[in-house]
């Protein structure tokens, strides 16, 4: 028999029992859906993730300070970072590609009668750039030379300009910052609002002399954190080796020494934030499963008691001609349109599940742009799924009704 | 060599306890072209050797040759084959799918056989229903037919794909006298006309005279094999309980 009669025949005996039919594969609907939404906002997810560690920089690795210890005493918070500790890192260390140390502040930045208080203004390095993945849009950065001589330059952000500039071309203008002023030399691209929602774009850049001497007026060459780069994703933690040797012999940290920095690799927390999202992802599957799972049962259910009432049916078949395969083939073809019904309708209400999580999530976090993920290898992993639940399950139902003999068959009542 | 040699058939249904001996010894000739009556008492063997003869159930000793070809020794998907291509079939009961169309009751041999091309199928169950005076009952369903049109699709379902013998287990059992008679001059047309061969099982004279050759079984043997009816007859008659 061909398939497409076969596939006809199935159709048709499933329409005889349409309600049979819809509460069968009510299971599988349910398992599919699960399945195509926890796919689709976990991949949403997935991205966003991603996302975030690619606007925070390629390969980044972090040195943030620890406590130093003078003549014992533990004197907590104190900054022992240097700029040179940057300098040597990016010099000495093979597999670092960049460099940048970092010196916070804040304050309020004022343009004629505008001010505005940026919610992020760092002194930084001249490898800033090639350390957070960031490019500019106008103008240039400043260089070792700026920094070298303390210049007073700065670069903005794209939500600095409408607050503070209106019309004019902020470029080669000056601003002033806690009443020292600074030219700008040039204009960031835009990068959007990060994981927590904040805008990265609401940023001033200056060198970070500048700002430990004319802002923080520290006379310590201290920094408050060093974002390193290593040269490509194989090779952080080798980078991380590098610059942890490195930073305990400059700090001169003895074997039984508590380090006064610490070392962060960003792969470490995106491999943390993959295992909890992965262990999420495993726990909904795993509902997914037990659904797709009972639903499988209730088709082989279903196929058990069809086969049964049916017996008479596959006696006439055999009498006229069928073969076993032709029997087999007409039940299993008959669970697979089944369940293959089921996974596409979970497909449809998944994907409107996972369409409406999304929209809500982004009702409720205004900032973040939760992408909506509807993946078309996932929607046919699911419908291969389905497919194999109704292989699986409807092959013991059809098996036995092959192996019937067609004059138990017949005569059965 | 004869379209239908059984050597010493026997069928026995072992019950655990007691053995059925549903066919003693069965060795007979059928010659393609004879239309053949089965006749004998209410589990005489009949149904037993007639599904043996359809290939529907395997005898437990002997040989059947059918066309030269064993049948005992062959598998079920073998066996299914010679069902769908050699035979065809007619039950008491009718033995229609329900709920479905007349047409494609007589269009499901040919799913079954070699592919055909669906219009070709289609065209055919038409022309066969045609020949069994359907031709205007072409959608109705089961249900919706009268006992004689209903076992007039079975046998345009047993004729659709030109096997050589139709068979029937008294396929006028569940009808009236009057469609019994239309139903019983349709066979003899069939063999008469087609030159297919016939083998009915039958408890009503009227068939039974209608047919060339009338075999008589008695507890699982054949005790007459004439082309007289009286003898089939008194052979059915004569108690040996009695004298
Ligand atoms: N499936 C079966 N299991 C056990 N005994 C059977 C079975 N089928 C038939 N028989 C027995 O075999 C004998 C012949 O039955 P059957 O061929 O149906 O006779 P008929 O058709 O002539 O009435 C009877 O005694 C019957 O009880
Ligand atoms: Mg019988």
């Amino acid at each position: 028999m061909s398939f497409l009669d076969t596939v006809r025949i199935a159709l048709r005996a499933l329409l005889k029992n349409k309600m049979r039919a819809v509460l069968t594969i009510i299971g599988v609907v349910i398992g599919i859906a699960a399945v195509t939404t926890i796919v689709s906002i976990g991949q949403g997810a997935g991205q966003l993730v991603s996302g975030e560690f690619e606007a925070l920089g390629t390969n980044v690795v972090l040195v943030l300070p620890g406590q130093t210890r003078r003549g014992g005493v533990r004197q907590s918070g104190a900054p022992t970072l240097t700029a040179a500790d940057a300098d040597a890192i990016r010099v000495e260390c093979p597999a670092v590609l960049a460099a940048s140390p970092i010196v916070g502040t804040s304050g309020q930045i004022i343009y004629g009668n505008e001010n505005w208080n940026p919610k992020e203004m760092q002194g930084v390095g001249a490898d800033h750039l090639t350390v957070r993945n960031w490019a500019l849009d106008a103008g240039g950065f400043f260089s070792q030379t700026d920094i070298d001589s303390n210049a007073q330059v700065c670069v903005i952000g794209q939500t600095l300009i409408p607050k503070l500039f209106r019309t004019v071309n902020p470029l080669d203008e000056t601003v002033r910052v806690n009443n020292v002023p600074f030219r700008i030399i040039g204009i960031l691209k835009k990068k959007g609002a990060n994981m927590v929602g904040d805008d990265q774009d609401d940023v001033v850049l200056m060198p970070h002399s500048t700002v430990r001497k004319r802002l923080n007026g520290s006379p310590l060459d201290t920094v408050h954190a060093i974002m390193v780069s290593a040269r490509s994703t194989d090779q952080m933690s080798k980078a991380t080796k590098e610059i942890r040797a490195l930073m305990y012999e400059r700090h001169e940290v003895g074997p039984n020494d508590e380090a006064d920095f610490s070392v962060q690799d960003t792969t470490e927390i995106a491999a943390t934030l993959a295992i909890i999202t992965g262990t999420l992802t495993l726990m909904l599957s795993a509902i997914a499963g037990i659904s797709l799972l009972v639903g499988g049962v209730g088709i082989m259910n279903i196929m058990l008691v069809s086969v049964t009432e049916r017996t008479r049916e596959i006696g006439i078949r055999m009498a006229i001609g069928a073969r076993g395969k032709d029997i087999l083939r007409q039940f299993l073809v008959e669970s697979v349109v089944l369940s293959c019904i089921g996974g596409a309708i979970g497909i449809a209400l998944g994907t409107a599940a996972s369409m409406a999580a999304t929209m809500l999530i982004n009702a409720y976090k205004p900032g973040t742009e939760w992408p909506m993920v509807v993946s078309i290898p996932a929607a046919l992993v699911a419908m291969a799924f389905a497919a194999a639940v109704g292989v699986f399950f409807g092959y013991y139902p059809a098996r036995r009704a092959s192996m019937l003999d067609p004059i138990d068959a017949l005569r059965y009542e | 060599m004869a379209l239908i040699e059984l050597k010493d058939v026997r069928r026995v249904y072992d019950l655990g306890e007691v053995q059925v001996h549903a066919l003693r010894s069965v060795t007979r000739n059928v010659e393609l072209g004879e239309y053949i009556a089965l006749i004998g008492a209410s589990g005489s063997g009949k149904s037993t050797l007639m599904n043996t003869l359809g290939c529907l159930d395997r005898p437990t000793h002997g040989s059947y040759l059918l066309g030269g070809e064993e049948v005992v020794t062959m598998n079920r998907d073998q066996r299914a084959k010679i069902r769908n291509r050699q035979l065809g079939f007619v039950f008491q009961s009718y033995n229609l799918l329900n709920r479905t169309s007349a047409l494609e009751n007589v269009e499901l041999p040919l799913m079954y056989g070699k592919k055909i091309p669906p219009r070709e199928r289609r065209d055919r169950a038409m022309e066969m229903l045609g020949k069994v005076g359907l031709a205007d009952r072409y959608h109705h369903h089961p249900s919706q037919l009268s006992g004689g049109q209903q076992q007039r699709v079975a046998i345009a379902r047993a004729l659709v794909n030109r096997p050589s013998i139709l068979m029937g287990d008294e396929p006028t059992g569940n009808l009236d006298s009057k469609t019994s008679r239309e139903v019983i001059e349709l066979f003899r047309e069939l063999n008469e006309e087609q030159k297919i061969t016939v083998i009915l099982v039958t408890h009503d004279q009227n068939v039974a005279r209608n047919a060339k050759r009338v075999i008589v079984l008695r507890d699982g043997e054949v005790v007459e094999d004439t082309q007289e009816f009286s003898l089939a007859k008194a052979a059915l008659e004569y108690d040996p309980t009695v004298s």
